[in-house]
């Protein structure tokens, strides 16, 4: 049996934690079906963010969707959060196998 | 004398100018400050059990006036040390909202030297966590005319952990009483100093880190850092000398008075300020004021009270 795989975009939000819970309900009024969201931690521009405590928390958080709904989520991250938060974000191609679940 | 548990804070600092690979797991940090917050309103609790509230209204009026009123003290003071007007309200807020930590310490360093206080004193830490961000987001408001999302803030702020575990904590105390809480005292009162120090250890680690940073920012960090917690100790201790509390209870609202937050507020600034710089409030809450506080200002303060109320 093959298996048939179907050209989804990932975008990967990287972000401080205390915008998850805001993330994650604008990703999915913008039709994100599914979400996951892991506690990371790094640095960039803004410093180093160890998430030793509560303020320094950083998420990752994944979204599997068309690529039209990523682009549409990530320019609303973009232009609200992007200006004072720190924020990264990137795309990438994924095989699913349930497209309709995406 | 420095009180036990300021040593394991000095150790934690000491970890993290050597480079040492310590890092408590943040799963352990989670749990001791859950504990400490219960704990702390636990035992508040059950001195309230042992009192009617509505002797207790001024006080806590009083304590949510000087929360209010700490960061309008501040703010000038920011301004004038050519912080922008965002990154000024924000600290100021820091300042307004209270540690929960530097409270503990400090309620540590009265039982070590045998000085009574109001055994109540975690209410007034409880009703102090946020007047001083209202007063903060108002002041960083007041120029940008941004009305901002209050509801999502009283929601964070309210039901955040801080306050709600306090404010659980003391209702469960006042509630169960000194009977109904005996069985769960072996763990909730009397490992406390303990942890405590566990709990300081990390803070150590973390306020360590913090230190780097205050090159970053410069002069007006350590001023405000070094310069406020006296300030507004005096504050405190003269709101605790109106309110005609004990010798302790004047240590208690000035320390209250002195610390800052680094809790609730950095959350809280991060959605109501979003264009404040959060490593500048955290750098002098955490890096400069609650070391400060630690080491140098909880035995200045107490020696403030007994002098006030000789």
């Amino acid at each position: 049996m093959t298996l048939s795989k179907h050209p989804k975009t990932l975008l990967v939000i990287v972000a401080e934690a205390v915008l998850e819970r805001r993330l994650v309900q604008e990703a999915r009024e913008r039709g994100a079906q599914g979400w996951t969201v892991t506690e990371v931690h790094g640095g960039g521009h803004e410093g180093v963010r160890e998430g030793a405590w509560e303020a320094d928390r950083t998420v990752e958080l994944k979204v599997i969707c068309d690529a039209t709904v990523a682009d549409t989520i990530a320019e609303h991250v973009l232009a609200t959060y992007a200006p004072h938060y720190s924020v990264a974000l990137y795309f990438s191609t994924v095989a699913v196998l349930r497209p309709e679940r995406y | 004398m420095i009180d036990v548990v300021v040593f394991f804070f000095l150790l934690g600092v000491l970890a993290r100018l050597v480079k040492s690979d310590l890092r408590l797991p943040e799963a352990l940090y989670e749990t001791l400050s859950i504990y400490l917050l219960l704990a702390i309103g636990l035992k508040g609790g059950i001195e309230l059990s042992k009192q009617p509230l509505v002797a207790l209204a001024p006080q806590v009026a009083a304590c949510m006036a000087l929360g209010f009123a700490i960061p309008l003290l501040l703010f000038p003071l920011a301004r004038a040390l050519r912080l922008g007007r965002a990154d000024a309200a924000a600290l100021a807020a820091h300042y307004g909202s209270v540690s929960v930590v530097t409270f503990a310490v400090a309620t540590a360093a009265l039982a070590r030297q045998g000085v009574a206080y109001e055994s109540h004193a975690a209410l007034w830490v409880a009703v102090m966590e946020a007047p001083g961000l209202v007063t903060g987001i108002l002041l960083a408001r007041m120029g940008s005319g941004g009305a901002g999302d209050w509801r999502r803030l009283a929601h964070d702020v309210l039901f955040g952990k801080s306050v709600l575990l306090l404010m659980g904590g003391l209702a469960i105390g006042a509630v169960a009483g000194v009977e109904g809480t005996a069985p769960i005292k072996a763990v909730f009162i009397d490992p406390f100093k303990g942890v405590l120090a566990l709990f300081l250890l990390e803070l150590g680690l973390v306020a360590g880190g913090r230190l780097a940073e205050v090159r970053r920012f410069g002069a007006a960090v350590l001023v405000i850092g070094l310069g406020a917690p006296p300030l507004l100790a005096l504050a405190g201790a003269f709101t605790g000398l109106a309110l005609g509390l004990s010798t302790g209870g004047v240590a208690l609202l000035a320390t209250l008075a002195a610390s800052a937050s680094y809790i609730a507020a950095p959350t809280a600034m991060r959605i109501a300020v979003p264009e404040a710089n959060a490593a500048l409030s955290i750098t002098a809450a955490l890096g400069i004021t609650f070391p400060f506080n630690i080491v140098v200002g909880i035995p200045l303060y107490i020696a403030l009270a007994q002098r006030l109320t000789a």
